[in-house]
């Protein structure tokens, strides 16, 4: 399929809608509110278009699809090459999902430098997507460091406190580590003559490439790194709290949403896509390190007193499981991996987004701050409740369905992680509750707290579809998996290939 | 001497645009006299400018005659017609920046244009001389014309002590570079590059050819600002016009390499590797940590450029079929980000370059966005970042060095690279997160500094989108440089 069919022209609109508004943002508008209007306008035509990607998908298909793949610079040999699985078709939804609640979100709370904020936001969207839907890895690179400059922007122009401290220290963890993975393009590059995803994959797996055998584990590594920095995984994490907690509300919410699953995909598609030998090599440290995650970043949690620093580290928790289920090398592990990815994306977005509403209220994210707010904000402690269960795991909310597929995927592999993994579930039902407690119940400690006005309009807008989408996505997870599975299942072949020839079944 | 005795017509082509910008250039230095003084900053700056154009355009015609004039001094080929339009462009561009500069700096000399243009002649000239004691020549040219340049604010003392350094370790290096063409020549009895490379490529290289090399390679690592010939980056500078910096840390440079790529290449020099192996590695490394340190963004990007001089020496150590490309790339990329920087850097320095220090930029994304995001173009590009030509350059030239089994400058390279994110980063952060130290808004860009800035950024954001056009046009230079 190289011609540029209708879905593929969907697909490239999709991905670059975002980038033209932040275009025309420079030039047209100029009154604020105006500029407010455009941006969701334009968010919201990305979120439609993309949900033509997962709607139209064949399926019972497992390889790429949409696929447009147009020759690009010539030396060297980068190719235009996009296209989407059921894995990533629905990580694109989730960004455009994502990106007009953050539009929204921010209305009122950003104020000075308008037109900036959300150009940023909305390359920032392009870039987000494009390393979805990359196939080329010079491609994806591009697009990955792309994501770097306007998120590190947003943090370090519109963030709070340390927020210089924060963006640099983000943006430097980040940018050392994706210079290990070049270098492992590099090498691929070298040997095989191309960037292209298939190609690469084919030639590994066809064992023609030169040399492959003794660099593997390092290449491994080098993909493995710039990942890891992003998931966090355990000893990279210390970034993402100080990014978290300086970040504007739009600025955690896409982060949390969908730049840490950049990570997780990233391993999905290639270190387990070009190095199945070495993912299996590896999986015994990783997972090891995956429960550390979910454990410590569990337990860090569970002492913060600030709201937003909780927050981040429950993502670290959440985390934790992806990878774990992911090097469960399981069907059900990686699908329900898969779930968590998205099901995380938005219950821990809408998190963000009311501990935001709450800042811009009192200007403040310490727990010790609030107390009763059940009683002045009835309706925001009802929404804030649906979401804490549902990022709790609770059945027929969203996360219990990836949590359950990932401790069971990783049981068949090996019980101890499975039990250890189930701990996680228990830690993040007390940490979240007993803050929710704390902020919620009792009576009113802090006067200025008894006359905080409830969501307004505009807020309910920017909540109700989280609420919305974790209650679906509890209910009727098939609508998810059935794009998942197949996708999965390729992914998986090569693993599962190699483990019958090791263990002669 | 095969030519005629009398050069033919078609050899006047072949040195056309270095013609052009001496008719030019001497019409600078007569009209200013003859011009009412209030006014001929504007006007002799508009010659110079015409001068540069037509610069230009005499090479794209002249790109239609190649081969050799002169006697063989000189030689037109895509390589030489690479990098006049590459040196032309600049003079143009930084001739475009200097216009608002010297009226806010209060510099009335009309021969300011006319020292750009000539220096643009000793550079178009080295570009395309393939006889050494011509290459001399051309160097000296373009560089008593920068070290006058790079004293122009005559009522600064920092100005004066930046020329005279620069003269006397200048003049000391071209000496050692006319040294290395002495001990060429007796070594191989020429001073023609091609009969040099015959001799070098026909079995016993003499030793002589060994210190000659040597010796004319730390005269053109001087004239690159390449470790460890680099001392006297900084102050200069520090204390040179910005927009002469701007011009003086590109386009003489973009030429100097264009000669060694002709000596090391061409003439297919003996050591090179090694030579080049612990230049660049030293330039990398004491560029970046060097720059790491500075206050002052003029001396931050000095130390830069004796970085990128780094970088691009990496590409000289590689082989002929990927270097050569590399190089030239890497230059083209690095003018339009220097260029480009600097053209912010003297705009908004002010009358008497006061504001020069990383604190003076502290909320410049406040007080004037669009200089702002035009320089933080240029510092990602400084850095590396895609979609701009210098993630392109950085590609390329580690490319080229690991396909010659260079993994150890390589690895060398990236982790500067990622040392140089570092204080390119602080510029950034500078102007965007921190809060501004005066709240009056930076004086609107004028129309000159705009062209400038639009070219630079243009061909910036150019490069790296589509950078296969120019990487093919140098590649098809380097082929042809070889097979000569």
């Amino acid at each position: 399929m190289n011609g540029p069919g209708l879905n593929s022209i969907i697909l490239a609109l999709v991905t670059f809608i975002p980038l033209a508004g932040a275009l025309l943002l420079l030039f047209v508008p100029q009154r604020e509110r105006d500029i407010r209007v455009f941006s969701l306008v334009i968010s919201l035509l990305a979120f439609v278009l993309s949900l033509h990607l997962p709607v139209h998908l064949q399926r019972a298909q497992g390889g790429f699809q949409y696929e447009v793949n147009i020759p690009w610079i010539p030396t060297p040999n980068i190719h235009y090459h996009m296209g989407v699985d059921g894995i990533s078709s629905w990580l694109v939804v989730l960004t455009t999902f994502l990106t007009p609640l953050c539009v929204l979100i921010s209305w009122k709370s950003i104020r000075e430098r308008v037109k900036e904020f959300f150009i940023l936001l909305l390359i920032l969207e392009t870039a987000l997507i494009g390393v979805f839907v990359s196939l080329d890895l010079f491609l994806f690179y591009f697009f990955w460091e792309a994501t770097l400059i306007p998120m590190a922007l947003l943090i370090g122009m519109y963030g709070h406190g340390r927020r210089v401290y924060a963006a640099v220290k983000f943006f430097l963890y980040t940018m050392i580590a994706s210079m290990f993975m070049l270098a492992a393009i590099l090498w691929l590059y070298a040997k095989t003559g191309s960037f292209d995803f298939v190609t690469i994959q084919n030639a590994v797996r066809g064992g023609g490439v030169e040399g492959f055998a003794t660099a593997a584990p390092w290449l491994f590594l080098g993909f493995f790194v710039a990942f890891a920095v992003k998931v966090p995984l355990f000893p990279l994490h210390t970034w993402l709290p100080d990014a978290h907690v300086e970040a504007p509300t739009a600025g955690s919410v896409l982060l949390a949403g969908v730049l840490l699953k950049m990570g997780t995909y990233g391993m999905l598609r290639f270190n387990l896509g070009l190095f199945p030998e070495q993912s299996r090599a590896n999986a015994g440290w990783i997972s090891v390190l995956a429960l550390i995650g979910i454990i410590y970043g569990a337990l860090v949690a569970l002492v913060q007193p600030n709201m937003k620093k909780l927050i981040a580290y429950s993502s670290i928790s959440h985390l934790g499981f992806v990878v774990l289920g992911i090097f469960s090398f399981t069907q059900t592990g990686l699908d329900g991996a898969t779930f968590v990815m998205l099901a995380h994306g938005v219950s821990t977005g809408a998190l963000f987004m009311l501990a935001g509403i709450l800042y811009e209220r009192r200007h403040t994210y310490e727990i010790s701050e609030f107390g009763g707010l059940a009683t002045p904000m009835p309706r925001y402690a009802a929404l804030f409740l649906f979401i804490v269960l549902s990022s709790i795991g609770l059945p027929l909310l969203n996360g219990f369905v990836g949590e359950f597929l990932v401790l069971s995927g990783t049981f068949r592999t090996s019980a101890l992680y499975g039990v250890l993994g189930a701990t996680g579930v228990i830690w993040s039902a007390c940490y979240l509750l007993w803050m929710y407690q704390r902020v919620f119940f009792g009576k009113v400690t802090h006067e200025i707290n008894e006359v905080l006005p409830d969501l307004d309009l505009r807020e309910r807008i920017t909540l109700w579809p989280t609420a919305a989408a974790a209650l679906v996505m509890g209910v009727a997870p098939l609508l998810w998996l059935n794009a998942i599975d197949p996708a999965v299942q390729s992914t998986l072949a090569p693993l599962t290939q190699m483990a019958s020839k090791v263990v002669g079944r | 001497m095969s030519a005629s005795a009398t050069p033919l017509a078609v050899e006047y082509v072949r040195i056309l645009p270095e013609l052009v910008l001496s008719i030019f250039g001497m019409a600078v230095m007569v009209l200013d006299p003859l011009i009412d003084e209030r006014r001929n900053q504007r006007t002799l700056g508009n010659i110079a400018l015409l001068g540069s154009l037509a610069a230009i355009i005499a090479t794209l015609y002249q790109s239609q005659y190649p081969g050799p004039g002169f006697w063989n001094m000189v030689n037109v080929d895509a390589f030489s017609v690479f990098f006049h339009f590459l040196v032309t462009t600049v003079t143009a561009i930084v001739i475009l920046t200097s216009y608002d500069y010297m009226e806010v700096q209060q510099i009335r000399a009309g021969e300011y244009y006319g020292l750009i243009l000539f220096g643009a002649v000793g550079m178009c000239l080295m570009s395309s001389a393939v006889e050494l004691v011509l290459i001399f020549i051309a160097l000296e040219i373009s560089s008593i014309s920068t070290y006058i340049l790079a004293g122009f604010r005559r009522r600064a003392a920092i100005s004066s002590e930046a020329s005279l350094k620069y003269f006397l370790l200048g003049s000391f290096a071209t000496a050692f570079f006319l040294y290395g063409v002495a001990l060429m020549f007796g070594a191989t009895g020429s001073t023609s590059i091609s009969v040099i490379s015959q001799v070098l490529r026909s079995g016993q290289i003499p030793v002589l050819a060994y210190a000659g090399i040597a010796l004319m390679f730390v005269g053109l690592g001087f004239k690159v600002a390449a470790a460890p010939f680099h001392i006297w980056t900084p102050d200069v500078y520090e204390g040179a016009p910005s927009p002469v910096v701007g011009f003086m840390s590109t386009a003489p440079k973009a030429a100097v390499f264009a000669v060694l790529l002709r000596i090391m290449f061409e003439a297919n020099a003996p050591g090179r590797l090694w030579l080049i192996w612990v230049t660049a590695a030293l330039s990398m490394t004491l560029g970046n940590i060097g720059a790491l340190v500075q206050d002052n963004v003029k001396r931050l990007l000095a130390y830069s450029s004796i970085a990128h001089a780094g970088y691009l020496l990496v590409a000289f150590a590689a082989l002929p079929s990927g270097g050569i490309p590399a190089a030239m790339f890497y230059t083209a990329s690095y003018a339009a980000m220097n260029v480009g920087a600097f053209a912010v850097v003297s705009h908004f320095a002010s009358a008497g370059e006061r504001y020069v220090t990383l604190e003076d930029y502290s909320g410049l994304g406040r007080r004037s966005p669009l200089l702002a995001a035009t320089l933080t173009i240029f510092l990602l590009s400084l850095i590396g970042i895609p979609i701009t030509g210098g993630f392109f350059a950085k590609f390329y030239v580690f490319s080229a060095a690991l396909q010659a089994n260079l993994v150890g400058l390589v690895i060398i390279g990236v982790l500067n690279s990622a040392i140089g994110a570092y204080y390119y980063l602080r510029i950034i952060v500078m102007m965007y997160m921190r809060e501004p130290r005066e709240e009056a808004p930076v004086p609107a860009a004028p129309i000159g500094l705009r062209a400038a800035l639009t070219l630079t950024v243009f061909a910036t954001i150019y490069l790296g989108i589509l950078p296969g056009g120019v990487l093919e046009y140098a590649s098809r230079s380097a082929a042809e440089l070889m097979r000569q």
